[in-house]
C-alpha cells in the first residue's frame, strides 16, 4: 500500500470522486493552474480538466454561493477555502442558504457541498493564518463538520464528505500537511511515512461521517481530541505517566457521542483539548454532553485545554497554542481529585 | 496570457515635478527597496517568521501617491503593507521590530508583517483579509465627508481584491454618497498564483466604478512621475465634492506572493524582463542623471544614507527584546 502524507491523501481523495462521478467539481482560489497553495490540489486540472477543475476569482461569498445553486440542481461541488480564516466573508451563503435549504424546501432541494479549509495553528501565521473556528460551524444545524488528524481518515473521511448529501465544512489541520505534529516545535519535523496511518489505498473507500477512533486505549483518563490536538494529546497523556484514553472525534457533527460515553463511564474523568478559544468553543458543547450523560460516573470536574480568548498572536505562538505540556498538567488536574 | 497593457494619460494638465521633489522619490523608493531586501534576508535568517509580503517593484505606486497628499489624508491598505508604512513617514524600526515579533514593533509583536497601524500618520493599516480593507476605506472617506475637515481616504487593494463582493458594495456606497476616496488598485499581474486574466472577466479594472459612476483612469504604475501626477488630479477631484474615483496602478511585483511561492505561474523570464526594462527605481534614476538633476555622486550619497536607515532598523529590530508574555492578553477589549 503507498505511504501518503495528508496532502496527498486529500489529492488522491478527490482524483478518485472527479472519476467516478462527473458531478464532482473542485474549485477555489489558486486550486486548478497553481495546484493550490498547499498543494492539494496539485495535478487534478491537468487530469481531469479546466471544466472540473478550475480557478474562481478572491471572492469566498460569491464561490461559495455559486456552490450552493449547483449543488442545489444536482452537482457535488467541492470548493477550497484558501484558509479557514477566509470562511467568514461566506459564512452568510453557508448558513442561510447551504445549512438551511433542505429544511425550508421541505426536502425539496438540497446543497450536497463539500467545503475544504486548512485550520489550526502552528506554521507561524498570526491572526489571519492560524483559527480554528469549528464551533462556529457546530452551532449551525444543517451543517456537518469533519476534522481529520491523519492522511489515512482524511481520505476516507473526505470522500465520504463528497458523497454526502449535506453540506460538510471539512478542515483540514495545516500543521499535519506533511507531517504528524505533537506540540513540541523544537524536536526535528517527522514525517507521516514513519506513521501507521499513512498506509493509504490508492483507490475508493469511505470512512463514515460520525465515527470516533479509539487511538490509545486507557483506563485512567478519557481525553476527547480532533486534528492536531489529536497528536498533542498522545504526547501529553504520555508526559503526564497517565493511562489515558486518547480518543480522536474525526467527525464533529454528527458526533460519536456513544464511543465518548462509553469510555468516560469507564475512566470517571475527561480532558476536552482543542486549539480553538476557549469561550463558547466546541469543548463546550462536549463538556455540556458528558456532564448530561455521564455526571455519576464522574470522579472529577471536565477539564478544558484549549487555546486562550486572544486573537492568534504573530509573535507568542508557542503561549498561546496548546502544546503537550498544558495537556499533561491538564491530565493531572482530571486526576487530582 | 496578460493582455498588452498600455497605460492612458491622465486628463488634467501635468502639474511641475520639482527637481527636489524628484530626488525625494528617488530616496523614499530606494528606502522601500532596500528595507524589503533586508527584511528578505532577515526572514532567510530566521529572525522574522510567518506570513512576509514584499513590495519590491511597485515603490512607485505608494511613493508617487502619497506625495500628491496632504498631511491628514488617511491611507488603508492590505497585507503588502511595508512601502506604504514607510511612504506614510512611518519608522522603519518600528515597522522591522514589528516582522521580526518585537516590543517596540508597532502592534508591540502582536500583529506581524500584516498588521501594522499608526494613529500619528493616519495608517489605518495593514490587513490580512483580501479586500476587508476597501470598505473600511470608505468608512474613513464617510468620516472625513462627515466632519467636512477636506482630508480624503486613499484606499489601496491589489488586482485579486478588486474582485470581492464588498469591493462593490463599498462603490455604490463611496458614489451615492459623494465620498472623498480614491482607490488606488494596485494591478501587479498576479493575485497569489493566479493571473488577472484567470479571475477577472475583463483584464482592465480601471473601469470597475462605472456602473456606479466613478471615473476610473490606468496610470504607468512603474513611473512614480506618472503616477505623482495622477494621483494629484485624483485628490483634487475627491477633495472638492465630486466623490470618489479609481486609478488602476499598472505595476509588477518582482519576488514571490509571499516567502514561499513556488513561482510556476510565470517564467523566469518575465520577471527578469521587467525587472530591466521598467524598473521604477532604474528609470528614475536615468531621468534624474539625463535631465542634469543630480550626479552619479548625489545619488550615491543617498544610497549610502538609506542603507544607514535600513542597517539601523535591522539592528534594532535583532536588539530589541521579545513583548512581555502578559502581552498576550492586552488589548482584546479596552479593559482587559
Ligand atoms: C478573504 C481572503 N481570501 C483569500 C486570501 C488569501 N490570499 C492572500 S493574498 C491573495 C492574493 C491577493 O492578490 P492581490 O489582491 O492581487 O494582491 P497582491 O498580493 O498582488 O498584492 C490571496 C488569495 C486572503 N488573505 N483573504
Ligand atoms: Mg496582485
Amino acid at each position: 500500500m503507498p505511504s501518503m502524507n495528508m496532502v496527498q491523501a486529500l489529492n488522491s481523495a478527490m482524483d478518485v470522486m472527479l472519476t467516478r462521478d462527473p458531478n464532482v467539481l473542485i474549485f477555489g482560489e489558486d486550486v486548478g493552474f497553481y495546484g493550490g497553495v498547499f498543494r492539494v490540489t496539485e495535478g487534478l486540472q491537468k487530469k481531469h480538466g479546466m471544466q472540473r477543475v478550475f480557478d474562481t476569482p478572491i471572492a469566498e461569498g460569491g464561490m461559495l454561493a455559486v456552490a450552493v445553486g449547483m449543488g442545489a440542481y444536482g452537482l457535488r461541488p467541492v470548493v477550497e477555502v484558501q484558509f479557514a480564516d477566509y470562511i467568514y466573508p461566506a459564512t452568510d451563503q453557508l448558513i442561510s442558504e447551504a445549512a438551511r435549504l433542505r429544511y425550508r424546501s421541505a426536502g425539496e432541494f438540497w446543497a450536497p457541498i463539500t467545503v475544504r479549509a486548512p485550520c489550526g495553528g502552528g506554521i507561524f501565521g498570526g491572526q489571519t493564518h492560524s483559527q480554528s473556528p469549528e464551533a462556529i460551524f457546530t452551532h449551525v444545524c444543517g451543517l456537518k463538520t469533519v476534522i481529520p488528524s491523519n492522511p489515512y481518515d482524511a481520505k476516507g473521511l473526505l470522500i465520504s464528505a463528497i458523497e454526502d448529501d449535506d453540506p460538510v465544512v471539512f478542515f483540514e489541520p495545516k500543521r499535519l500537511y506533511n507531517g504528524p505534529f505533537d506540540g513540541h516545535p523544537d524536536r526535528p519535523a517527522r514525517s507521516w511515512a514513519q506513521h501507521r496511518q499513512s498506509e493509504v489505498p490508492e483507490g475508493y473507500y469511505a470512512i463514515p461521517l460520525g465515527q470516533a477512533a479509539i487511538v490509545r486505549p486507557g483506563a485512567a483518563v478519557t481525553i476527547l481530541a480532533y486534528g492536531t490536538m489529536v497528536h498533542v494529546a498522545l504526547a501529553g497523556a504520555e508526559e503526564a505517566g497517565v493511562d489515558a484514553e486518547v480518543i480522536d472525534l474525526r467527525t464533529l457533527l454528527p458526533l460519536d457521542i456513544d464511543t465518548i460515553t462509553a469510555s468516560v463511564a469507564k475512566t470517571g474523568r475527561c480532558v476536552i483539548a482543542h486549539e480553538a478559544t476557549r469561550t463558547s468553543g466546541f469543548g463546550a458543547e462536549l463538556a455540556a454532553l458528558v456532564q448530561e450523560r455521564c455526571f455519576y460516573h464522574l470522579e472529577a470536574p471536565i477539564v478544558r485545554v484549549t487555546g486562550w480568548d486572544t486573537p492568534y498572536p504573530h509573535v507568542f505562538e508557542w503561549e498561546y497554542f496548546p502544546g503537550p505540556k498544558r495537556v499533561a498538567d491538564g491530565i493531572r488536574q482530571a486526576m487530582a481529585e | 496570457m496578460v493582455a498588452k497593457r498600455k497605460a492612458k494619460p491622465v486628463k488634467p494638465a501635468e502639474p511641475d515635478v520639482t527637481p527636489e521633489t524628484l530626488k525625494q522619490f528617488f530616496h523614499d523608493m530606494l528606502l522601500i527597496r532596500r528595507f524589503e531586501e533586508r527584511a528578505g534576508q532577515l526572514y532567510g535568517m530566521g529572525l522574522i517568521g510567518g506570513f512576509c509580503h514584499l513590495y519590491i517593484g511597485q515603490e512607485a505606486v505608494v511613493v508617487g501617491m502619497q506625495a500628491a497628499l496632504t498631511e491628514g489624508d488617511t491611507i488603508v491598505t492590505s497585507y503588502r503593507d511595508h512601502g506604504h508604512m514607510l511612504a506614510c513617514g512611518m519608522d522603519p524600526k518600528g515597522v522591522m521590530a514589528e516582522l521580526a515579533g518585537r516590543r517596540d514593533g508597532y502592534s508591540h509583536g502582536k500583529g506581524g508583517s500584516m498588521h501594522m497601524f499608526s494613529r500619528e500618520k493616519n495608517f489605518f493599516g495593514g490587513h490580512g483579509i483580501v479586500g476587508a480593507q476597501v470598505p473600511i476605506g470608505t468608512g474613513l472617506g464617510f468620516a472625513h465627508h462627515y466632519r467636512d475637515d477636506g482630508f480624503i481616504s486613499v484606499t489601496y487593494l491589489g488586482d485579486g481584491a478588486i474582485n470581492q463582493g464588498q469591493v462593490y458594495e463599498s462603490f455604490n456606497m463611496a458614489s451615492l454618497w459623494k465620498l472623498p476616496v480614491v482607490y488606488v488598485i494596485e494591478n501587479n499581474r498576479y493575485g497569489m498564483g493566479t493571473s488577472v486574466d484567470r479571475a477577472s472577466a475583463r483584464t482592465d479594472l480601471y473601469h470597475r466604478g462605472t456602473a456606479y459612476g466613478i471615473p476610473g483612469e490606468q496610470v504607468d504604475g512603474m513611473d512614480v512621475v506618472a503616477v505623482h501626477h495622477a494621483g494629484i488630479a485624483a485628490a483634487e477631484h475627491v477633495r472638492s465634492g465630486e466623490g470618489p474615483i479609481i486609478l488602476e496602478m499598472l505595476t509588477y511585483r518582482y519576488r514571490g506572493h509571499s516567502m514561499s511561492d513556488p513561482a510556476k505561474y510565470r517564467t523566469r523570464d518575465e520577471v527578469n524582463r521587467v525587472r530591466s526594462e521598467h524598473d521604477p527605481i532604474d528609470h528614475l534614476r536615468q531621468r534624474l542623471i539625463d535631465g542634469g538633476v543630480a550626479t552619479e555622486a548625489a545619488l550615491r550619497e543617498v544610497e549610502k544614507k538609506v542603507r544607514d536607515i535600513v542597517a539601523e532598523a535591522a539592528q534594532f529590530a535583532q536588539d530589541c527584546p521579545e513583548p512581555d508574555a502578559d502581552e498576550l492578553w492586552t488589548d482584546v477589549l479596552a479593559e482587559a
